[in-house]
């Protein structure tokens, strides 16, 4: 099997053993979830719910107002105890504080939607953007958002995301073991609510049984296409999965849809599935969690809302002293300082490290060694652009392009020194955008 | 919860990758050459050796000291420069010749600079420079491989001279039984050493090959497509150890991959140039001395292309 790739990328160590052939467990129900009315990107949802009134599973409870934004459902039945401000995962949001009733009780517009035969277009995109799909990859950008193709846009390619390219995390992996149909079923509604006839479903040929499964789940439609992709980080990237899958260079600083593509991940696909075979919005993930500072690591199905303390507890709880909580994966997660936060629908993986990984290394001089300007998939200088912020010298930071940063985390990675490659980059970035704004 | 999670930003994790490690790999590296040195020198290779190793570091520690910076002489970047400089040094010199070569190399080139990472040239090189210019006549006293001491003068140096001197079988010249600098001999010892560094990944083909094929293909051109003559400025004199070691230097050779080449192309014109035409035999360290200087240059207008970007 020929493998596709970008050029550049690491080697991180996998640390996928953990919890690769675990199966996928439905995690204990909680009594008390927590929705963040603000989840992603984009303008944040309003509530459509008073404190005291009685909710069901799948009832909105955030409606969306602004075009770049996705609502928000219970994920289960009780009652809405609080709305207010309170920490989220991406910092602090207006939350929806239900207490559950512990029945269940199915919201009544929650029902099938039909054959995908007889759904057109516009449906199955009204369908996404109603059943609040965001990606859930991690970054969780509304779905509908990205299949909206303007008139004069030409996007004749669907990429979905199995690469599962950050260390540590296999909830990918075992959706695609667990549920392949799911995901080749959402990505021929996404097919046709695209009107696009090719489609490739990418895999890191470390997870030779998920590409297996997926052709063969895939195998009567001769228009999906299941490739091996060569396990390097960011094989998932988005830009570097697009040019590893159909050779395209998304145009800098451009959409994908200005390459023809849409990319989506292997999970969105699978709940755009299940919204339209059930009905059933998004309210639950499959999150791996792991890492040295877990006793029992596993991969749980969890309902959006979840405090991520419980989920924790349901793993054992935590092994010695915990030194470092991370939501998603190692290279591109973000580090907790609480664990009193709740789950959302972008929490792909729940990362806890002992303290003597969690310990921050001593950046030392550049030796000037290149190893960054080697393996930047975006082919950047991260030499030259970090150096530059560091010493405030922005303008010279954009004209080394810092924009063009995908913020993969590569070289601050490979860096021997162990400098703040990607950390000072980004300071550059905020402040380059901050700078543009203002000339606005 | 009571104790403190450490919240800082991505990336989480980090290549078990170091500046120990990679400088402690060069070192490793050098070390078949360094024993061959040894081998064929005798205790002229040692004295000259230990008297750099180890005034390098003294000098490097003495200066962080006086500086009151952190001490970092266990980076091993230091006793690279001064098994280089030995290196560089005939194994018949003076114990104080390297002495001098390694303070000026730390002292000078490097730290005066801002030590790792910032000197614009490659120290061994600058140091060798100056010791070649201010004692040329302990420099230069070439011995022959052995015991005995005979002195002989250098392959390259009987190529320009036209002595008559039979010249060692290219044989001799790749493993090294020839007479030259401590390091510079054996041929096949620094390919190896290079093989290692590029298995470990420290560093990339590119400098060495294009550098040493550079030199091969206008040799032939220059010897008028002798093969003989252009195998023994391949692997004669310190095109090995130049292209290998010196000019791979990360903090004096460009970092951009189009850089290098432009870098290695450089260096392996000036070599083949002041050979054939200039007053010295030997034009390795002259070449990566120039193109070092001429390297930030070569930086800035070599960045590669960004990924999406339409030129």
């Amino acid at each position: 099997m020929s493998l596709l790739s970008f050029r550049g990328g690491v080697h991180p160590p996998h640390y996928k053993e953990a919890t690769e052939r675990c199966k996928v467990e439905k995690a204990k129900e909680p009594t008390r979830v927590v929705i963040p009315l603000q989840q992603h990107i984009g303008a944040p949802c309003e509530a459509v719910v008073k404190v005291g009134d009685k909710v069901k599973v799948g009832q909105k409870i955030g409606e969306a107002k602004a075009f770049v934004c996705a609502p928000v459902h219970s994920s289960v039945s009780g009652e809405v105890k609080q709305i207010t401000k309170m920490l989220a995962p991406t910092g602090e949001a207006q939350c929806v504080v239900i207490e559950s009733d512990g029945l269940n009780e199915v919201h009544e517009s929650v029902k099938p939607k039909g054959d995908l035969a007889n759904l057109s277009a516009k449906e199955i995109i009204e369908i996404v953007k109603e059943a609040g799909i965001v990606g859930m990859g991690g970054a969780t950008f509304p779905t509908h958002v990205k299949l909206s193709v303007p008139p004069d846009k030409n996007v004749d390619t669907i990429i979905l995301n199995g690469a599962e390219c950050e260390p540590y995390l296999t909830a990918d992996h075992r959706l695609m073991l667990e549920n392949p149909e799911s995901i080749v079923f959402g990505l021929r509604a996404m097919m046709k609510g695209t009107n696009v006839s090719k489609a490739y479903i990418g895999i890191e040929n470390n997870k030779p049984d998920a590409i297996e499964s997926m052709k063969n789940a895939a195998k009567e439609y001769n228009e999906i296409e299941v490739v091996g992709l060569q396990t390097k980080y960011p094989q998932g990237a988005e830009k570097q999965l697009i040019y590893a899958c159909t050779k395209r260079e998304v145009p800098s600083g451009g959409l994908p849809m200005e390459a023809g593509v849409i990319v989506n991940n292997v999970a969105t696909a699978s709940a755009i599935g299940n919204a339209i075979k059930t009905g059933m919005p998004l309210i639950e993930r499959i999150c791996t969690i792991t890492g040295k500072g877990i006793k029992e690591p596993k991969n749980l199905l969890i309902k959006v809302g979840t405090s991520i303390k419980e989920i924790i507890e349901q793993c054992g709880g935590y092994n010695g002293t915990p030194g470092k909580l991370i939501l998603g994966g190692p290279m591109m997660g973000h580090a907790q300082y609480t664990d009193e936060i709740c789950s959302t629908k972008g929490t792909s993986g729940i990362l806890v490290f002992t303290p003597e990984e969690a310990r921050l290394p001593e950046p030392k001089a550049c030796i000037r060694c290149g190893k960054c300007v080697e393996i930047c998939p975006a082919f950047l200088q991260p030499i030259y652009v970090s150096a530059y912020s560091l010493n405030n010298m922005y303008d010279t930071a954009e004209k080394y392009r810092a924009l063009d940063c995908i913020e993969c985390g590569s070289c601050s990675f490979i860096c021997p020194s162990k400098r703040p490659l990607l950390q000072s980059i980004r300071v550059a970035k905020r402040e380059i955008i901050a700078k543009k704004r203002k000339s606005k | 919860m009571e104790n403190r999670l450490i919240a800082s930003s991505s990336p989480h994790i980090r290549a078990d990758e170091s500046v120990n490690k990679i400088m402690r790999d060069v070192v490793i590296a050098l070390l078949p050459a360094t024993l061959a040195g040894v081998y064929f020198f005798r205790m002229g290779a040692v004295k000259v050796i230990l008297a750099a190793v180890i005034a390098a570091v003294l000098t490097e520690a003495a200066i962080q000291k006086i500086c009151k910076k952190p001490v970092t002489i266990n980076d091993w970047s230091a006793v690279v420069t001064g098994l280089l400089l030995a290196f560089n040094v005939p194994a018949s010199a003076p114990w104080w010749i390297p002495v001098i070569g390694s303070i000026f190399a730390i002292a000078i080139v490097k730290q005066v600079f801002g030590g790792l990472g910032h000197n614009f040239m490659n120290p061994a090189l600058a140091a060798r420079a100056m010791l070649l210019a201010s004692w040329p006549v302990q420099m230069t006293a070439w011995v022959k491989p052995g015991v005995d001491a005979v002195s002989t003068a250098t392959t390259l140096g009987m190529l320009k001279e036209g002595t008559g001197e039979v010249l060692p079988s290219l044989g001799d010249l790749i493993i090294g039984n020839v007479g030259g600098c401590i390091g510079e001999t054996s041929a096949l010892l620094l390919i190896i050493g290079g093989i290692y560094l590029v298995y470990r990944g420290v560093i990339t083909p590119r400098i060495p090959v294009i550098y040493i094929g550079t030199v091969a293909v206008l040799m032939l051109i220059f010897g008028g497509f002798d093969i003989t003559y252009m195998l023994t400025h391949v692997f004669a004199g310190g095109l090995m150890i130049g292209a290998i070691y010196m000019a791979t230097d990360y903090a004096s050779s460009p970092v951009t991959p189009k850089g290098q080449i432009i870098f290695a192309l450089g260096c392996g014109i000036l070599t083949a140039v002041i050979r054939k035409f200039g007053g010295y035999p030997e034009g390795v360290s002259y070449s990566i001395l120039v193109m070092n200087v001429v390297a930030p240059l070569i930086d800035k207008y070599t960045s590669p292309r960004v990924f999406g970007e339409v030129k």
